[in-house]
């Protein structure tokens, strides 16, 4: 899986969190809890969405590396299995 | 043959549309099944049926607007019969009674002629609401044009867009009830949640990540075996007086993402271990953001309690739900200059406030109630 493919993964987890989002408007680079205005409970589901999804253990010190969408996306690729030309 | 009825689902609610059924005439439903869908200001509820028995007949349709306690449907009990609790606002029926063989059936108006003023049938016609489906409050049952306006406020086919501004509507008139009639007083203690914290850390490091906790859960839970020591803030107040309850059943202040806000049931919360009440927490939330509630989750909360720490406030000044007796709330955690063993160390705090109902209880109980809270937060792993 490239980062592109993970970033993509990552919007449909977030989307199921806040379904109102449109992903054109959301920085990649800005704090995902203010930009969706999610909580405890929705950063503890994205975390258990994203374990579902890329079988990826986030423990709660990581919860720091989540902070944005490049965050996420970048957290996660460290942790998959390198693709073939990714 | 008893009557399901419109429930009562929140204490502002006095009308409700019947969206859809989800059993069929002939189906046998038991205690707790999903019946049917409710459209309120809250959003479409789940509502379940109080009794055991046959589907027997439907008395309204889907589409009906209908006040709250109009029957919608009968059911045939099953040979045992549920006693007590079957629908929730008991009609006409007095409890230990038992010699007269009661009469059930449709206690509101008989089929007939319907008592209603000309100017509340023009004022009907004018909103387009059916009289026939409303349970009238003026003399004799008559309806008045205030149930016309009533149940104009659900009117028919209400488009998605305007859901907001129906729970905005809802949440005026409760809060605006809760300033006029409750006198609140209010208390606040901060809490060390040092301990509760760094348990939780270790709990959680064990757990795989589906079951990990919320310090949320540990607040609940630790407010929930509270209010066994102190019942007069676990309750309702009704008839002039207050009326405990001897369930505990937390309204947990849940915010809406298209905004709004709605509080309901933890049911029986002091009974749950902590990781069983964030289960169930999580559910409910979920549920709650989604528009899947059930009723009894709507009707019956004890008292509320709301964490709006994670909007980064300190101190939550609550207004009380009615007709409940208190309001829980916790700020955000702050870490704090604190002295331990006389020694001042950086500390995690929280800040817990308590609304409470001067008719019901005094400062000295509720003080006493949030002490509870802070004492029972310094062992989180006999919560």
């Amino acid at each position: 899986m490239n980062r592109d493919e993970i970033r993509l993964s990552v919007l449909s987890v977030l989307r199921t969190i806040a379904p109102e989002m449109d992903p054109v408007d959301l920085d990649p680079g800005a704090n995902l809890r203010e930009q969706l205005d999610i909580d405890s409970m929705d950063f503890l589901n994205l975390v258990i969405r994203l374990h579902e999804r890329f079988q990826v253990d986030v423990t709660e010190a990581d919860y720091v590396r989540l902070l944005t969408l490049d965050d996420c996306v970048e957290y996660l690729a460290g942790k998959l299995p390198v693709s073939p030309g990714a | 043959m008893i009557d399901f009825v419109m429930p009562q689902l929140g204490a502002d609610m006095t009308v409700g549309k019947l969206v859809a059924w989800r059993k069929r005439v002939g189906d046998s439903v038991q205690r707790g099944d999903i019946i049917a869908e409710v459209d309120t200001d809250k959003g479409v509820i789940d509502v379940e049926v109080f009794a055991d028995g046959v589907l027997e007949r439907y008395l309204v349709e889907p589409g009906a607007t209908a006040a709250v306690g109009t029957p919608l449907a009968q059911i045939r009990e099953s040979s045992v019969p549920i006693p007590a609790m079957a629908t929730s606002p008991p009609p006409a029926v007095a409890p230990g009674e038992p010699t007269a063989p009661p009469v059930t059936g449709p206690t509101t108006g008989t089929p007939g002629r319907l008592a209603i003023s000309p100017s509340a049938r023009r004022l009907a016609r004018e909103l387009g609401v059916d009289p026939a489906q409303m349970m009238g409050t003026g003399p004799g049952g008559a309806i008045t044009r205030e149930d016309v306006e009533r149940a104009a406020t659900i009117s028919p086919p209400q488009a998605p867009a305007d859901a907001p501004a129906r729970m905005r509507r809802a949440i005026a008139v409760a809060m605006s009830r809760a300033n006029r009639d409750i006198p609140h007083y209010y208390l606040s203690t901060t809490i060390d949640v040092r301990r509760a914290l760094s348990w939780l850390e270790k709990e959680n490091a064990l757990r795989p990540v589906a079951d990990r906790m919320l310090y949320g859960a540990l607040l609940l839970k630790a407010v929930a075996l509270a209010l066994r020591q102190y019942p007069e803030f676990n309750g309702f107040w009704a008839d002039g007086r207050p009326q405990p309850s001897d369930r505990i059943h937390l309204g947990v202040a849940v915010s809406l993402r298209q905004g709004g806000l709605i509080a309901p049931a933890l049911h029986d919360a002091d009974r749950l271990s902590v990781g069983e009440l964030m289960c169930a927490l999580r559910d409910l939330v979920e549920r709650a953001r989604t528009g899947a509630l059930r009723g009894s989750e709507l009707s019956d909360p004890t008292i509320t309690v709301t964490n709006l720490g994670e909007r980064g406030v300190e101190t939550v000044f609550g207004v009380i739900y009615p007709p409940q007796l208190a309001l829980v709330g916790f700020g955000r955690i702050v870490e704090r200059p604190w002295v331990v063993n006389g020694q001042v160390a950086a500390t995690p705090t929280i800040n817990a406030s308590l609304a409470g109902d001067h008719r019901a209880s005094d400062g000295h109980r509720g003080a006493r109630l949030l002490a509870a809270v802070e004492r029972l937060m310094q062992e989180p792993e006999k919560l």
